[in-house]
């Protein structure tokens, strides 16, 4: 593989990577949550696709118009009814709530399903290819990106020209304010999540059909979300993609040194960011 | 007098263990200003926020057209039809003008006031519709936190020293435009330092001290010294 193979192919990752930190960029710039059982929930989502593909035979992708809505569901009832509580000046309380929900998926996970490692087929797609200019590219990894690429475009169009998109920026800014003119914050928040949890489900499938999973593989999708979020600069989804893109072709890149530099890279470069530019590269918030 | 659209009685609030209201009462008639004045830390923004419900109180502490409210939450006096102006103008700075509006018109109750009619009021805002809040300067900002509260539609408006922070020839733009939100049938309660421009604008004053009513009555009743000293205390 070429120096341009490489990089293509990380930017193809690095769309997988901006999916997995698009939720946690979005609740964070909403209401400063860190969810530290986002990478758990991605997993748990993969676990309910799985099931639903088992009951329903379906392939993963339909299995979305299921997984998705439940998912929604489940982020809005966690939110409206365990983590609103938490809420306050205070960061600590939903951190060590959301790591109490991580350690309970995990053992959830393993007691229904094993330790046993999985994945999710979708058939011939897994494999089919297309030459781009002399560049080979997995058509999988090519909708992965497109599906990274067109979620933050509507995330950030429904930010920015919606009603719902005006609340959750007002709520962003000040929520004392927000209340006192007559916007739910608690139910905003819970949307909010809601939202989050649609990218999660989202997330979950294209990580399932990509790659195998087992109960505890949500942590390092954790901390790959995380460092796409603060590569890009907290509160700005545009910037979560490209933090995203940076992890993966510094993956890529270190994998043409020695495979096990890989997982490496992208950890120096995320450090090599954090020294230089601490509020990453396009921050909107403080 | 006209009916009472907003009553405060006995209201005691405060933050956690600090107590910072103690048995306060006043009265707001309907379509009428009452001025609320004291020194720093007398308690009229605590008392503003405790009437929204941003601070404890008891469910008959406040009424509203005569039911008790004390037990709504704050997002629901919006509804109701009791917004604030507050201290500060605290205008959601990743919003536009328009997008600040727009906003509280959502949440708000239907009714005559929209953006439109606020840059009626405000010329300078329709000009500025587009650029966010808080790069405009400070009256313009006050004007769209005045703007804020009437797309609401309110019965009510809560104003929190507006002039704060103002020089005073905008503080005569931003007073200018209240005599004809009133006359529009709001009522209105405003805090403010300038005791001169109270005495102007508002039928009833009510006076604080150190979280308690020092004075309280129809303001023509009351001569400069009885105010200076219930302002300071004395």
């Amino acid at each position: 593989m070429n120096i341009a193979d490489a990089v293509v192919q990380g930017i193809l990752v690095g769309g997988l990577y901006a999916l997995f930190a698009a939720g946690l960029s979005l609740i964070f710039g909403v209401m400063r949550l860190v969810n530290i059982a986002h990478g758990d929930f991605i997993v748990l989502a993969a676990y309910v696709a799985m099931v639903v593909i088992e009951a329903s035979g379906m392939n993963p992708f339909a299995a979305l118009i299921v997984v998705v809505p439940l998912m929604a569901a489940l982020g809005y009832v966690i939110q409206r009814f365990i983590l609103n509580r938490t809420l306050g000046e205070d960061l600590l309380p939903p951190i060590l709530v959301t790591f109490g929900l991580a350690v309970i998926i995990q053992n959830g996970l393993l007691t229904l399903f094993s330790t046993d490692t999985r994945r999710l087929s979708a058939g011939p797609i897994e494999t089919a290819n297309l030459s781009l200019g002399g560049i080979t590219v997995g058509v999988l990894p090519l909708i992965t990106f497109a599906s990274a690429v067109g979620l933050i475009l509507l995330l950030e169009v429904g930010f920015f020209r919606s009603r719902l998109g005006r609340a959750f920026r007002a709520t962003s800014d000040d929520a004392e304010t927000a209340r006192a003119i007559g916007v739910n914050t608690r139910h905003i928040f819970a949307l909010a999540m809601a939202l989050s949890f649609a990218v999660i489900a989202i997330a979950g499938v294209l990580l399932a059909v990509r790659s195998n999973f087992d109960p505890f593989s949500g942590p390092a999708r954790l901390i790959y979300g995380f460092e796409a979020v603060i590569i890009g600069g907290l509160g700005n989804l545009w910037g979560t993609l490209a933090g995203g893109v940076v992890i993966g072709v510094a993956q890529s890149l270190g994998a043409q040194i020695s495979p096990a530099f890989q997982t490496l890279a992208g950890h120096l470069v995320f450090f090599a960011v954090l020294a230089i530019r601490p509020r990453g590269l396009f921050p909107r918030m403080d | 007098m006209a009916d009472p659209i907003l009553s405060v009685s006995g209201l005691s609030s405060g933050y956690g263990d600090f107590q910072a209201l103690f048995d306060v009462s006043l009265t707001v008639p309907e379509k009428s200003v009452l001025g609320l004045v004291g020194a720093n830390g007398a308690g009229k923004s605590t008392l503003f926020k405790a009437v929204m419900g941003l601070l404890p109180r008891a469910r008959d502490m406040v009424t509203f057209r005569g039911q008790p409210i004390g037990d709504v939450h704050p997002e629901r006096m919006a509804q109701m039809g009791i917004v604030m102006v507050p201290e500060g103008r605290r205008l959601f700075r990743s919003l536009s003008v328009e997008e600040n509006l727009r906003l509280a018109r959502d949440h708000g109750r239907a009714g005559d006031w929209t953006p439109e009619r606020v840059y009626e009021l405000f010329p300078i805002l329709g000009e500025k519709r587009r650029q966010p809040a808080t790069a405009l300067s400070g009256g313009q900002q006050q004007m769209v936190a005045i703007g804020r509260a009437l797309v609401a539609n309110p019965a009510v408006i809560l104003f929190d020293e507006i002039s704060l922070g103002l020089a005073p020839i905008v503080v005569n733009d931003v007073y200018a435009a209240l005599p004809p939100i009133v006359d529009s049938g709001i009522s209105a309660v405003v805090v403010e330092q300038d005791v001169d421009r109270v005495l102007k604008l508002a039928q009833t004053l009510v006076c604080l001290s150190e979280g308690k009513v020092a004075l309280s009555g129809p303001t023509e009743s009351f001569t400069k010294a009885q105010l200076t000293a219930a302002y300071f205390g004395e």
